[in-house]
Parts: structure tokens; sequence; C-alpha cells
């Protein structure tokens, strides 16, 4: 097992090396001076030039990229003389669309899609692995069925639909839950403000997702329910919860581990659309942001920051499936 | 001898899109503390379905049931059919178990034998874990699994075939049943490995004095192992006696016909099969006579009656020994003569 | 007479990964390890052993569906060992296989017409009378209704798939078939009919057979000779009545007294031979004899000796202490 663990430690590492080179490869082969998108309108061609070096865009690529590369191991020097700073290790870059580090732009926003993704996970699983077992027990009967509308609703509806309407029914018309325009606070500052601000995105977020987990669990309950071994439990005298909870939900369940990581590795990257209907600070309208202002350095670290979350959250997902299948762990 | 199981009349039918499917069609047997019955049919002709209605294990929503399953357990009798579901459940595992033909898929593949036997055990007796595994450990010995101090602790997928199924077999004697239905125990493992199975089989019978219900399609383990024998077709007995009834004085054709078409190792000689042509009829529109009248080499000898149009009944012919065909006694026990086992010839 | 086929010491390994973790490669299973025999024209040389000991390995390496990793396969006395699968289809046209399971082999979107008439497809023939005449004549050949030219496997039962099978295997007049388990699958009163229809085609048309099974009785119903195999190779190779009347290797002693009989009278009064433990892992099979780990009769140089296949009357034993 430990042999097994860095093993998949050594691939993972060489996978975002391959990933960081392709990722700086793309942005440098665009059809632009990154040195001329540091100063908008007011550029004058000695300003691009003083820039070029102070970013180190003078350099050759294999330099920049190695500069890129130690920056995030040691940090990173800017400029010369009385211009220079630094950005102190785990260095992304500098945003000169910003004027600050990568890094901290990062860790102001990773809170906010970490808050949104856990929150939604949690929301999404209960309701959809709950309602995918109670469609799956009570076949054929209004449960059942009104599960499938269900399912049909939420994986036929885009999210920014689902967002829409449930700013427009829940807050503006009926004032359900009161329209937030404060900015984000830490669960452990202010715990009530703090689900009051992310309520509306988690039920828009989770409800596209409970939908396919509904549909899932259901399959999987009712697929694993004919399988020879859960007949073996029924035939020893078993309660019928023992049966559906100690054996069928632990084969029909353990598959779904892999999704759901799989799922939240995503959203870490930034629910976009979320995060821009409900204006939350997160990697995701951070990104989409720093598209549309050609913020170079901010694009690459977030894409390598998502790139890293789907490989670390493949290998936890692979590991947490070994623990959960004996036929894996046990070669 | 002490009665275990009686069944009246049994019928299963499956209502499903294209029509009811007839899989049980008026069954009734017995069974007695210490011996072996079994049931032998061709695939489809609704040993697994019977089996399984035994402990209720069917799908009670999608199955029609009707008729009597009597057990006869320390409790007093109770009719599996018109019993409520916690009755029902306390009758498996302790006065009646099971043993399913798929060792390979019958174990659940994440959990330990351990925990899968000492939860077989627990649920009726609520011993402690720790005396669990310690009675696990020693039924593993029971079954001939060596070192079960230690394989108790690990899992399905690191036993061969044979293993599972003797595993299968621990789990289900874990308590003493006093019925034991073994559905194919042995049709999906080697002769050498089914040879063990069977010989322990036999000998669990002997020291615990359980009555076996044995469902195979085979009529070699049939021969080795059963008392009396039940022939089913298309849902329905059509012959029933002790073992020497069936393979030395058959007095159904179907009977016969299978005698005939099983190639022996103590060889009738090399000759032709005598194959029985066509296949068994769709158990959604059963004919209205005899269900095996399209197959059968005898329907123009029959006077009296059509076995097109006219269905015959189960009588006992002898005592103790039943067929279900319109012919003449006299002339099934001719034929019969000519196609039984021929006894000892090894 | 040149045999239509011969191995000599034919071996097929196949490596394999320890398990899903550990992606690198842990061993061989060595499903044919050395195995050596010939079938004569118009013969049927049964193979019998149990599950996993190499039969079906055998059968598809012989007909070169599997590259051999070792030995020489020869096809009416010329080496076909080394040739390239293009050379091959020429040979394609005689030797054929049969499968074990009609239900998988039989692909469910094609009408049974184009299922039987593939043959002749894949090696561009046009019979006399055109396809469509030839395998409604094969379909009736094998007992199908020849007006089902048009229906898909899925109405047919498990036995006419498996005549279905037959009729493609035999379209070309194959001069060798091998039968992997065609009858495995059956019930007793259908295995029989399709029994029978395979030796009046032998009858027939005079082609040779290797008949695959765990069934000895089937075995021994339709086989010239048998050839017993465990763990990857040959324990005895005899003429079917002295294999099965006077067995001298201890394993084909066992496997015969192990066959449950259909006879109520024998099975109360004959001894068996009940052998202890499971078959060993084909990836590291015992030194010596592979079958010393279940043998009542193994002795010291049972673990370290292999005995080699030696001339019995009729038969071939590979046992240092025949019976
Ligand atoms: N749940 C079900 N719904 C519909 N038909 C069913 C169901 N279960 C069984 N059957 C049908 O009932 C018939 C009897 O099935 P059963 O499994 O008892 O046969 P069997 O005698 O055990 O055969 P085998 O030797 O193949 O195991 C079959 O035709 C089968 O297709
Ligand atoms: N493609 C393959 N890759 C790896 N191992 C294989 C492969 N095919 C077969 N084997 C292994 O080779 C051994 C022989 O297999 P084979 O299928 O030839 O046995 P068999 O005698 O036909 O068994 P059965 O009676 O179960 O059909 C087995 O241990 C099997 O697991
Ligand atoms: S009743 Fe008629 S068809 Fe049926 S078994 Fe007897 S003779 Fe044959
Ligand atoms: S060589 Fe030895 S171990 Fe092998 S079969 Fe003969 S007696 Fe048994
Ligand atoms: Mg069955
Ligand atoms: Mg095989």
């Amino acid at each position: 097992m430990i042999n097994y663990i860095s093993r998949r430690l050594l691939y993972a590492a060489v996978i975002l090396l391959l990933v960081s080179m392709a990722v700086y490869a793309i942005f440098q082969f665009l059809p632009f001076d990154p040195a001329a998108l540091t100063c908008g309108k007011n550029c004058r061609p000695n300003l691009i030039a003083a820039n070029r070096v102070r970013l180190g865009f003078d350099k050759p690529l294999w330099e920049q990229y190695w500069l890129f590369l130690s920056g995030i191991f040691v940090g990173r020097d800017y400029g010369v003389g009385s211009a220079a700073f630094t950005c102190p290790a785990p260095s992304l870059g500098y945003s000169f669309r910003q004027n600050a580090c990568v890094t901290d732009l990062i860790q102001q926003a990773l809170p906010v899609t970490l808050s949104l993704a856990i929150g939604a996970l949690i929301l999404w699983l209960i309701v959809g692995i709950g309602l995918g077992i109670l469609a799956a027990r009570f076949k054929d009967s209004p449960i059942d069925t009104g599960s499938t509308i269900f399912v049909l609703i939420g994986t036929s509806l885009p999210t920014f639909v689902t967002g829409l309407l449930l700013l427009i029914y829940l807050t503006l018309k009926n004032n359900i839950i009161p329209l937030n325009f404060d900015a984000y606070v830490s669960v452990f500052d202010n715990p009530s403000k703090f689900f009051m601000y992310f309520l509306l995105p988690w039920i828009t977020l989770a409800f596209a997702f409970s939908a396919i987990y509904t549909r899932y669990t259901r399959s999987a309950v009712i697929e694993t329910s004919g399988e020879d071994y859960i007949r073996t439990a029924w035939a020893k005298g078993l309660k019928s919860n023992v049966v559906l909870r100690k054996h069928t939900l632990r084969a029909a369940l353990a598959p779904l581990t892999t999704l759901a990581g799989l799922d939240f590795a995503g959203l870490l990257g930034g629910a976009i659309l979320t995060e821009t209907i409900f204006n939350l600070p997160g990697l995701g309208r951070m990104s989409l942001k720093a598209v549309n202002d050609f913020d170079l350095p901010v694009v690459l670290a977030t894409t390598l920051l998502a790139a890293t979350i789907v490989v670390v959250m493949n290998l936890i997902v692979d590991l947490l499936y070994a623990v959960l299948d004996p036929r894996v762990r046990v070669g | 001898m002490t009665r275990l199981l009686d069944i009246n009349d049994l019928h299963v039918t499956f209502p499903t899109e294209d029509g009811n499917v007839k899989a049980v069609d008026g069954l009734s047997l017995t069974l007695d503390a210490g011996e072996t019955v079994a049931i032998v049919g061709e695939s489809g002709s609704g040993k697994t379905v019977t089996s399984l209605s035994v402990l209720g294990l069917h799908n009670k929503k999608r199955t029609r049931l009707t008729g009597e399953i009597l057990v006869h357990s320390e409790r007093g009798v109770v009719d599996v059919v018109s019993c409520d579901d916690e009755e029902l459940r306390k009758l498996r595992g302790s006065a009646v178990a099971m043993i399913f033909q798929d060792p390979m898929s019958s174990l659940h593949p994440y959990y330990s034998i351990g925990n899968q036997l000492s939860e077989a055990y627990r649920v009726v007796t609520k011993a402690s874990k720790k005396d669990a595994l310690k009675r696990c450990v020693e039924m593993l010995d029971l079954v001939g699994i060596p070192e079960p101090q230690k394989r108790v602790k690990e899992y399905p997928h690191q036993f061969s075939g044979g293993m599972r199924q003797r595993v299968m077999i621990a789990m289900a004697i874990i308590n003493n049943p006093r019925i034991l239905i073994a559905d194919e125990p042995t049709t999906a493992l080697d002769v050498t490995v089914q040879a063990q199975i069977l010989s322990l089989l036999k000998e669990l019978q002997r020291e615990f004095n359980m009555g076996i219900l044995l469902i195979t399609h085979d009529l070699g383990v049939v021969a080795e192992v059963a008392d009396r024998v039940n022939v089913m077709y298309a849902g329905k007995v059509v012959e029933r006696g002790t073992v020497d009834d069936i393979y030395y004085r058959p007095l159904a054709p179907y009977t016969m016909g299978l005698l005939s078409s099983i190639p022996s190792v103590y060889g009738k000689g090399t000759g032709r099969l005598s194959a029985i042509p066509g296949q068994p009829p769709s158990l959604i529109s059963l004919p209205e006579g005899c269900s095996f009248a399209s197959r059968c080499s005898f329907a123009s000898q029959v006077v009296g009656a059509s076995c097109a149009t006219d269905a015959p009944q189960l009588i006992e012919d002898e005592p103790g020994h039943s067929a279900r065909c319109h012919l003449a006694l006299a002339d099934r026990r001719t034929a019969g003569a000519k196609f039984a086992a021929k006894g000892g010839t090894a | 007479m040149t045999p239509i086929v011969k191995v000599e010491n034919l071996t097929k390994h196949f490596p394999i990964k320890k398990n899903a973790l550990a992606r690198r490669k842990a061993g061989n299973v060595k499903a044919v390890d050395g195995i050596s025999f010939e079938i004569a024209p118009g013969e049927t040389l049964g193979m019998v052993g149990e599950s996993g000991c190499g039969k079906t390995t055998a059968g598809r390496t012989i007909i070169k569906l599997y590259e051999p990793t070792g030995g020489k396969i020869y096809f009416e006395g010329e080496d076909i060992t080394e040739i390239s699968p293009s050379a091959m289809r020429s040979y394609r046209s005689k030797m054929q296989i049969i499968f074990q399971d009609p239900f998988a082999s039989l692909n469910p979107r094609h009408t049974i017409g184009r299922i039987i008439a593939a043959p002749f497809e894949i090696q561009n023939i046009t019979p006399e009378g055109g396809v469509k005449r030839a395998v409604q004549t094969l379909m009736e050949r094998v007992g199908l209704n020849p007006e089902h030219y048009n229906r898909f496997p899925h109405e047919f039962s498990g036995g006419q798939r498996q005549r279905i099978g037959i009729a493609r295997s035999i379209a070309l007049k194959p001069k060798f078939i091998v039968a992997d388990e065609p009858v495995s699958a059956l019930d007793v009163s259908i295995q029989a009919q399709i029994i029978n229809l395979l030796d009046d085609l032998q009858t027939e048309f005079g082609m040779s057979f290797l008949f695959i099974a765990h069934d000895l009785s089937v075995v021994q119903h339709i086989s010239d000779r048998v050839a017993v195999m465990y763990l990857g190779k040959i324990m005895e190779i005899a003429p079917t009545t002295d294999l099965y009347a006077a067995p001298h290797h201890p394993y084909t002693k066992a496997l015969l007294s192990a066959v449950p009989v259909p006879d109520p009278q024998t099975e109360r009064t004959r001894e068996r031979i009940l052998l202890h433990g499971d078959l060993p892992s084909p990836m590291n099979p015992p030194t010596g004899c592979v079958f010393n780990t279940r043998c009542w009769k193994a002795q010291d140089r049972c673990r370290i000796d292999e005995p080699e296949l030696l001339q019995i009357g009729a038969s071939s034993v590979a046992c240092h202490f025949p019976e």
C-alpha cells in the first residue's frame, strides 16, 4: 500500500509538471505581447519595455518557465532597485492588472469557492442519495414517480436558470431568503450570516447534482438488490434494514465515491456560473474576469490549480476506493 | 420419522408483459428428517422458483403464490405462503437454510468471511461477537477449510470456488437448521471438487439429521445422494418415487427420455444417444393437454384420452411411486424397462 | 498417413499483472505448458480436465487464434507455427472452432442467415447456387428450419443457437474443428441432440475433431482417443476404451471416480477416490509432477523430477508410479 501511494504521488507530480508546461506553452503562443497587456490604454513603448524587464518577459521562454516553477517553491522577486518587490513562496506569478501577487488573489478567492463546493456537496449527497434510496426502495410508488420528475427537471434545467428562478421567487418576490449584498464572511466568524450568504448558491448548485445522484443511486440500489449476495443476506434471516444498510448500500454506493470526488474537484476549479449569478468572489469568477481582462498570470495559475485539484482528488478517490473494496486492497 | 416440510399444491406465477409465466404449477412434496429429496428437471422447469419460495425469497410484489408451504419448526408449523414477514424472517437461517448455485457471487465481496459467517450466527443466537467468531472458526474447520483461524479474516475473492461453496455450507448450517435447501450446489464446480462437496453434505446430514431438498439437473448427482426424487417438467412434477423407482422402473415417458439421453461413463456402449426431439414449451402458453405431448413418442399409443387436449394427473401407480401420463401402466412398465439404468454394471 | 494436426511441445503463457494497484508484470500464467499429440484424419481427440487447466487455451492456440509461446504446430504436415496472419487465412477455411457459449458467440444484430454465411464472405467464396441456397442447405443439415433464415439469434433456444454455430463452422467443409465445450451449456436432452448431430456430420464429411469438455461421459461417448490435462500439461493420453477401462495415471483415476454415475446401485457400492485440496495456481505450479500436491501416491521423487509421457500399452502416461 505504501509502495502504491508513493508511486501514485510520483505519477501525480509528473502529470502536474506536464500540465504546467502545456499550459505555459499555450499562453506563450497566444498572439499577445504580455508586456503590452500590462498597462492598457496609456501604454508608451518605454513603459512596455520597462514592464517587460520588470516581469521577466525579456528572458528566453525556458528561463521564464523555470522562474515560474521555482517561484512556487522559493518565491519570486520582480523588478530591480526601488521598484523591486517579492511574491513569497508559493508564488504563482504577479498580476500586472491587479497589481498583486497571484497567490494572494487565490488566497482570497479559495475559501469562498471551498465553502460553496463543500456545502453544495453535502447538500446534494444527502438529497441525491436519500431520494435515490427511497425511490429504489419504493419502486413504482408515488415516491419513485416524484423522484423521476425531480431527476428530469434537475438534469434538464441549466444552473443559471435554476439560480435565477430561485433568486426571483425566494428573494425578490417573496423575500423568504433576504437578498445579501454583504461581503463574504467566514463560517468561523459568523455562522448564521455565512449560511444565509451561501444558502441560495448551495441550493442552485446542488439541484442539478442531486438529480444526477438520485438517478445513479436509484439504479445502483435496484441493481445491487438483485445480486446473489443480497439474496444470501435475506436467506440468513436478516432484518430488511440491515440488508439495505449493511449489504446493499455498501456495494451500491462505493462507486459513488469516485463520482463525488471528481465532481467535487471540478467545482473547486470554480463554479463559474453560480459564482457569477450570486456575485460570489470565488475562483470561478476570478478566472472569468482574468480571461476577460487578459490577465494571463491569473489564468495560468487558476488553470494549474484546477488541474492540481483534479489530480489530487483522483488520488484520494482511488485510495478511498481501495479502503472500501477489499478486492482492490488485497491483491 | 419427523416431518419437516409439506408443500401442497404450490402455484407460482409471474405476471409479465408477455403474459403470465406459470413457473410452478401445482407442486406437492414432503421432506422428512435425515432424508434427501431431489428435484430434477431441465433448465426453466421451475426448480429454483420452488426452492426460493420455501424461504419466501421471491419478490412478493411481482409473484403470485398460492397453495401451502408448511415448515415444521421448533416453534410449530408455519405456512410460508400466508405468514407475515417477521415470522418468515425468523424461519430463515434457523429452521430453513439455503445454499445457492454460484458460490462466486453468493458471498458479499466487501465483507470478510468471518464477518459474514458471524452475522448469520448472531442474527439467530444473539451471541457475542467473540463467541460468534469462535463458532465461525469451528464451522470452517468442520467444512474442511484448512487454517480456519487465519482464513476467517480473509475476503471471498481470496477463496477458490470450492472453498467458497464450503463457506456457504458453513454459513447455512451454522444455526443447525432442520431443513437445508441446496440449489445446484455443485453445478459451478469441477467434478473432483463436486465429489468433495457432496461427500461433505452427506456427512453433515448424518451428523445433524437434516432434511435436504436438493435441486439439480444432474442425474448422476441425484443417483449419488438422493433418497427420493421428483422429476419436474414445465412447472409440474411428472414423476415421483424413490431413486430406484426412478432409475430402474421409470413410469413417465419424460423420465425415460431423460435417462436415455445421458451418456454414461460406465457406458451403455457408444451407439447413438436417444435424444428427446424438440424443446420444452413456453411457460406463458402451456399446451392444453400434456406439456410433453409435442416431444413424446408414446403420445400416439394412448387410448381413451388425448395427450394433446387432456392434461394427465399425477397418479400413484405403485405405492410411493407416481407418474403423470395417460398411457396404460402396463405399456409404461414395458417401455420403462427398456430405458432403465442397467444397475451395477460398473 | 499424415496427421491432420500435430503439435509438439506446445506452450502458451499469458503475462499477468498482479492486481489493479500494482501495474507491473507479476509473472506468467502457464496456461498450456508443453503438450504434444497428433490427430489423424477423421479422428476425434477428446480433451478433458478441470476448469482452468488450459483446454480452451490449447484449442485456440492450435488453430492460432492465440500466438503460441513455444513449440510447433503442423497442419497436414506443414509447419504453421510461424506463418503470418495473412498466410493463415488460407488455412482458416480448413480449420474451424465451435464455441462454448451459444448465447455470447453469435452477434445479436445479425440474422442467422448472415451469421452462417460469414465464412463464405471472409474467404470470398461464392458457393454453387449462391450463398443463400448454401446457407439454407446447411441450416437444414443441422436441423434448423431454413425458413428462419432472416431471424435473429435471440429468437432461438440454446440448443438451436448451438446448431447455428455448428452450421457456421461446417460451412466451408473444414478438415479440422476445435469444438470447445459445445454442449456444456445445454440441457441433457438437448445435449444428446447436438452430440448426435456432430457424430453424423463427422461420418458424412470425415473431419477431425478436437473435442474439449469437462464432462467425462460426453467425451467418452464421442472420442476415439482422450487426452487428460492438468495445469497445462497432458497427464495421460490413450484410446478411449483403454482410458476409461484402465486408467494408468492417478489423476485420471481420481477424475473418473469423481464423476457421479446416473445409476443408484453403482453409486451405493463403488469406492470413490476423494482428492484433497484445490487446483494449484497455474502461475506457480508445483515443481516436479504438477499433480503431486493432490496425489495420494506422491513420493519424494514426484516433488523433484517431472515425469515424462511414457508409453504403457496403448496409453501414454506422465507418472513415476503409474497404476
Ligand atoms: N422473476 C421472474 N419473472 C418472470 N419469470 C421468471 C422469474 N423467475 C423465474 N422465471 C421463469 O420461471 C421459469 C422457471 O425458472 P427456474 O429458475 O425455477 O428454472 P430452473 O428449473 O431452476 O432452471 P435452471 O436449471 O436453468 O436453473 C423459467 O422459465 C424462468 O424464466
Ligand atoms: N487471455 C488470458 N490472459 C491471462 N490468463 C489467461 C487468459 N486466458 C486464459 N488464461 C488463464 O489460463 C488458464 C487456462 O485457461 P483456459 O481458459 O484455457 O482453461 P480451460 O481449461 O478452458 O477452463 P474452463 O474449463 O474453465 O473453460 C487459466 O488459469 C486462465 O485464468
Ligand atoms: S400423457 Fe401422453 S404425451 Fe404426456 S407423457 Fe404420457 S403419453 Fe406422453
Ligand atoms: S508422478 Fe508422483 S505425484 Fe505425479 S501422478 Fe505420479 S505418483 Fe502422483
Ligand atoms: Mg435454477
Ligand atoms: Mg474453457
